[in-house]
């Protein structure tokens, strides 16, 4: 009984259903599809173009929702009475309908009675781009800028009217005026009028977009071209001389040879190849092997075997130079209108100059976040060797310590952000205890002799950097940076720089305060500039000059720890993170004054625009910028040998 | 005043008499004339460890005499390598090239030659032609001169702009370091010419040598590496005996007061600075062959300091101290480093002195700075009696005059 129930209820709703489709078609948009039957059952990418059309223009709302079941091979048509349907799978034999108007169930019937209509992927292509412009339409925001996303991607003519159709009355300004710029820019390269074109060209002088540029260069791609003399009704992008910068004579020869205007070139290795193949009786054109030791006596031998119609005639200079003067060589735009051209041209210099400027802002960023960099590598030295006079080469190594110190925090504490707020403090009193004990074991022995104080310092360097090695192994540990420090600030296409780098920037800007505040204003300050100028008349005034050389010294290496931190969250945290560091740093101080924070603060921006402003000059090569900043400054110091700002009178010490 | 350079120098008959004793030891125990009881590769460790004498003499001569702590000597001796590794490469590379072309029929020009022996070197960094700095690369004798002339017009460059505008103690020995350091990063680019941090290689073998063992050859080097040696010391020692010797150790124990007495205190310091360059230039010629391979890492500015290490062990202000700094130091790296050493089980952790070699080194040159300021040299002076009396404090170190420390604030 509950087997024969549905049965019947499925023979009745077919009954049904067959007594309703007999009637004229029940809606608008089965008639619609109807009227375009012959070429839905066709199927085929050249003719269905209109039916496709027909759907999209028919302003029915339903229409959307045919046409991404079509898509999706959901649209049945019933063999009976050549109505569609959407179909849903019941099992391998039956399915469900639904009419494709109001959407509601109509019955089921077994698969025999229907047929799927196919499209294949050229027709499912036609029909997704006459979705977008439902899509662009659509009531979800995101879904708009996706389409528009998808458009831009991957632009099509026919988008063009789409997108044109959609802009309207988009509620959202922001993904209107998106629009309104992807319109112009399909216009820049589908548009039909040449007017409208110009226009849209012209709306984007001075636009940073990559997308701007991406539709104007196509528009000024230009061939070149070789012929007897210049054709007319060509737009012609400029003329070229041979011999020119922009084109050599090998050039233009090779440019002729390609366009069938003259007989290819017989290399020196095919010549001697044909020599090879021609050897008679140890002879080539009666010249005997032993002398084909030189190009001229080559040149004779091939000569003599083209005269006797062996191999192709050699071409000569004066008929290479005879050639090139015959003929016109020329650039061609691609594009036929010269007012397209010519207005593309003018947009893209108007580009190109904003790029420029804008370009010159981002060097200038980044050679800021460079010189922070330097600065924080730089300012711990500028205690220890600017203020103390102690030349610290195991610096760098502190500043590796200090890395090290973080990667450990971050292997016991797994939260990024809670890890870097106390290996940046913990970094400081590892690095301070660190330079606390040098200055006690080593360094306080050495304070008249500066050079051994260098290679005392070296010893430690050594030990210190094999020691990293033995503990963390020689492959680069990882000092992950909090997630809130991923990413980077876009002002636009062309501007932008990482967070890490803004944060890097702002800690050197917070060091450069605590240097000011503790040497102006506090008592060690005051105490170390004592000891610094006169240790004995410090002494004498009750200063313990060896307490506040230990407490100068560890100040400053424990700079160079937290600056290790901020380093190693920029770049790998190695044994050699130091040495990488050091000789730029002792630059730093040099160049800038010893002695003198703001001269370090000019010495490391001078460091970092230099070397900046030579990689923009040669950007593949940043060992090159290196050397040649490093010959600079050995110049530079040629002229101010105590830096930028040298101290003057007493606070010099001689 | 009149007695024999010898008589007012005896060490430099000592240290010949010991060289050429230990030559001659080497000899009669090498596989190529003698008994064979030391390898081919521990005589190349020898001849290599003489040159490194001979530039350690360099180094005491500017540092220990001149009072100029230079991080930059090794690369000068990295040049001398280059400029004799040039030639070996070119002409070992013509010698291969033109006995696989004599195979072919039509004999090649000698542009084709030289277009192969361009494929054949700079194949590895990309590119087959030959950089101008390869000019003189076919002729011996020309390659020769640049051996000299290279090193010796960079220290001459780069000493007339340091010393003119009167760069001196740590400032200048950064300013080298930073040299050295430009000049190692140039030679590592692919476009340097130099091929890059591939560097030149197959130096051991001899262009036409090919059926000469390499047991004779590391013997001839060996050889050619003791008579350098004895001429350098010779040179360095006649050089700081006389007249130029007063002037320079006094430029070292007070500059200013030299300048006042009306010497020319920068001709002086550029003359010290391009000879030892020399020098050190000559070492690395003889040494490159000998190890086969010179790529820029050779010139890190970690190698110059080695050299301050070797010469600062040995003892500084007199030559032999510097020979027996090199010497031994480098010698006992080699020994360190090649895993020779036996391991220190310490129960809970083994020390394996591949590893700890430098940790060792750097701790033992920290004390050598600290406690024994004249290095391994100073035995000497207990031998020959020649006991310092007794002064107050300590020692300020041979660039602040010869007072000690608080006869100075007297």
């Amino acid at each position: 009984m509950t087997r024969i129930l549905p049965a019947a209820l499925a023979v009745l709703m077919l009954c049904v259903s067959a007594v309703l489709a007999q009637d004229a078609p029940s809606s608008p948009i089965q008639a619609l599809l109807q009227e375009h039957r012959a070429l839905l059952e066709k199927s085929s990418r050249k003719t269905i173009q209109p039916a496709i059309d027909a759907l999209r223009d028919s302003g029915l709302p339903e229409a959307q929702d045919v046409l991404e079941k079509w898509q999706a091979k959901e649209l049945w048509q019933r063999k009976d009475d050549k109505l569609f349907f959407f179909a849903e799978k019941i099992d391998s034999k039956t399915y469900a309908l639904a009419d494709i108007a109001t959407g509601e169930a109509v019955g089921e019937i077994p698969k025999k009675g229907l047929n799927q209509l196919k499209p294949n992927s050229g027709v499912r292509s036609m029909i997704g781009a006459a979705l977008v412009q439902f899509q662009l339409m659509a009531d979800d925001p995101a879904k708009r800028i996706e389409a528009l996303d998808a458009i831009q991607r991957d632009p099509a003519p026919e988008h063009l009217t789409a997108l044109q159709g959609a802009i309207g009355n988009d509620p959202d300004a922001a993904i209107r005026a998106r629009k309104e710029r992807l319109v112009r820019l399909l216009t820049i390269s589908y548009g039909s009028d040449e007017a409208d074109r110009i226009a849209a060209i012209e709306s984007f002088k001075g636009d940073l977009g990559v997308d701007a540029r991406a539709a104007l260069n196509p528009l000024l791609a230009t061939s070149r071209k070789a012929a007897a003399s210049l054709p007319d009704g060509i737009n012609l992008a400029r003329r070229l001389s041979p011999g020119s910068e922009e084109l050599s004579e090998a050039e233009a020869y090779d440019l002729l040879v390609s366009s069938d205007l003259a007989p290819a070139r017989i290399s020196a290795a095919d010549k001697r190849a044909a020599l090879q193949e021609n050897i008679v009786e140890g002879r080539v054109g009666r010249v005997p092997l032993a002398q084909l030791d030189s190009e001229a006596a080559r040149e004779t031998a091939y000569r003599a075997l083209a005269e006797a119609g062996i191999v192709p005639a050699s071409i000569g200079e004066a008929e290479i130079a005879g050639a090139i003067d015959a003929h016109v060589f020329f650039d061609q735009y691609a594009e036929a209108s010269p007012a397209l051209t010519s207005a593309a041209a003018t947009t893209l210099a108007t580009i190109n100059s904003s790029v420029g400027v804008n370009q010159v802002l981002d060097l200038t960023l980044d050679a800021l976040s460079l010189a922070s960099i330097y600065f924080l590598a730089a300012i711990g030295l500028a205690i220890t060797f600017g203020v103390m006079g102690v030349i610290n080469m195991a610096h760098g190594e502190f500043i590796m310590m200090g890395a090290y110190t973080g990667y450990v925090v971050q292997q016991v504490i797994p939260d990024y952000t809670v890890s870097i707020l106390v290996a940046l403090p913990l970094a400081f009193a590892v690095t301070f205890a660190a330079g606390v004990a040098m200055e006690r074991l080593v360094i306080r022995w050495l304070y008249n002799r500066p050079l051994e104080t260098l290679l005392a310092t070296f010893g430690i360097s050594i030990a210190l950097q094999q020691l990293a090695k033995n503990i963390f192994g020689t492959q680069a540990r990882p000092l992950t940076s909090p997630a809130w420090l991923d990413g980077a600030l876009v002002l636009n296409d062309v501007v932008s720089i990482s967070y890490i780098r803004i944060a890097i920037f702002v800690l050197a800007l917070i060091f450069l305060g605590v240097f000011l505040f503790i040497m102006r204003r506090t008592r060690l300050g005051l105490e170390v500039r004592a000891v610094t100028q006169n240790p004995r008349m410090a002494a004498s005034m009750g200063i313990n000059p060896d307490r506040i050389n230990m407490l100068t010294f560890g100040l400053g290496s424990g700079i160079a720890g937290i600056a290790g931190v901020a380093i190693g969250l920029y770049a790998k945290v190695t044994s050699e993170l130091g040495s990488d560091y050091i000789v730029q740093s002792f630059m730093t101080v040099v160049v800038g004054g010893v002695g003198n924070i703001w001269g370090t603060l000019l010495g490391a921006t001078m460091i970092g625009f230099l070397q900046k402003g030579i990689e923009w000059l040669n950007p593949s090569n940043t060992l090159a910028a290196q050397t040649y900043m490093i010959i600079f400054i050995i110049i530079f110091i040629q002229f101010r040998p105590r830096g930028i700002i040298a101290l003057k009178g007493r606070a010099a010490g001689d | 005043m009149n007695r024999s350079f010898f008589a007012r120098n005896p060490s430099v008959l000592v240290f010949i008499a010991v060289l050429a004793l230990f030559t001659l030891a080497v000899t009669v125990t090498s596989e190529a004339v003698g008994s064979g009881a030391l390898s081919t590769s521990f005589i190349k460790t020898l001849g290599k460890t003489l040159c490194l004498c001979l530039v350690a003499i360099a180094m005491d001569l500017i540092w220990g005499f001149a009072g100029i702590l230079s991080l930059g000597h090794m690369a000068f001796f990295g040049l001398g390598g280059y400029m004799i590794g040039m030639w070996l490469m070119y002409a070992r590379t013509e010698m291969i090239v033109t006995a696989s072309m004599a195979n072919a029929e039509i004999p090649p020009t000698d542009q084709e030659i030289v277009d192969a022996i361009g494929t054949q070197i700079f194949g590895v960094v990309g590119s087959s032609d030959f950089p101008p700095i390869w000019a003189f690369a076919d002729s011996l004798t020309l390659q020769l001169a640049m051996v000299v002339l290279v090193p010796g017009l960079l220290a001459l460059v780069f000493g007339w702009l340091a010393f003119r505008s009167r760069v001196t103690g740590v400032y200048l020995s950064i300013l080298t370091q930073a040299m050295t350091l430009a000049l190692a990063l140039y030679l590592f680019q692919n476009d340097s010419g130099l091929r890059g941090n591939n560097g030149l290689s197959g130096l051991q073998n001899l262009p036409g040598a090919d059926a000469i063992p390499q047991a004779d050859i590391s013997l001839w080097f060996f050889w050619a590496s003791a008579l350098a040696l004895a001429l350098g010391y010779l040179l360095a020692a006649w050089i700081t005996s006389g007249k130029f010797g007063s002037v320079i150790r006094g430029i070292r124990d007070d500059e200013a007061r030299v300048r006042f007495l009306g010497y020319s205190v920068e001709g002086y310091k550029l003359f010290v600075f391009t000879l030892t360059a020399v020098i050190a230039a000559i070492a690395g010629a003889l040494y490159y062959p000998q190890a086969g391979i010179i790529n820029p890492a050779e010139i890190a500015p970690i190698a110059s300091i080695y050299l301050a290490v070797w010469v600062a062990i040995g003892g500084r202000g007199r030559l032999y101290g510097a020979v027996i700094g090199a010497a031994f130091v480098s010698l006992l790296s080699t020994w360190f480093t090649s895993g020779q050493a036996p391991s220190i089980p310490l129960g809970f952790y083994t020390i394996d002195w591949v590893d700890w070699w430098q940790v060792l080194l750097g701790i033992s040159f920290v004390l050598v700075t600290l406690f024994a300021p004249k290095g391994i040299g100073g035995l000497v002076d207990i031998f020959t009696g020649r006991i310092p009396p007794k002064r107050h404090g300590a020692d300020l170190g041979p660039d602040s005059g010869s007072l000690q420390e608080q006869e100075a604030e007297q």
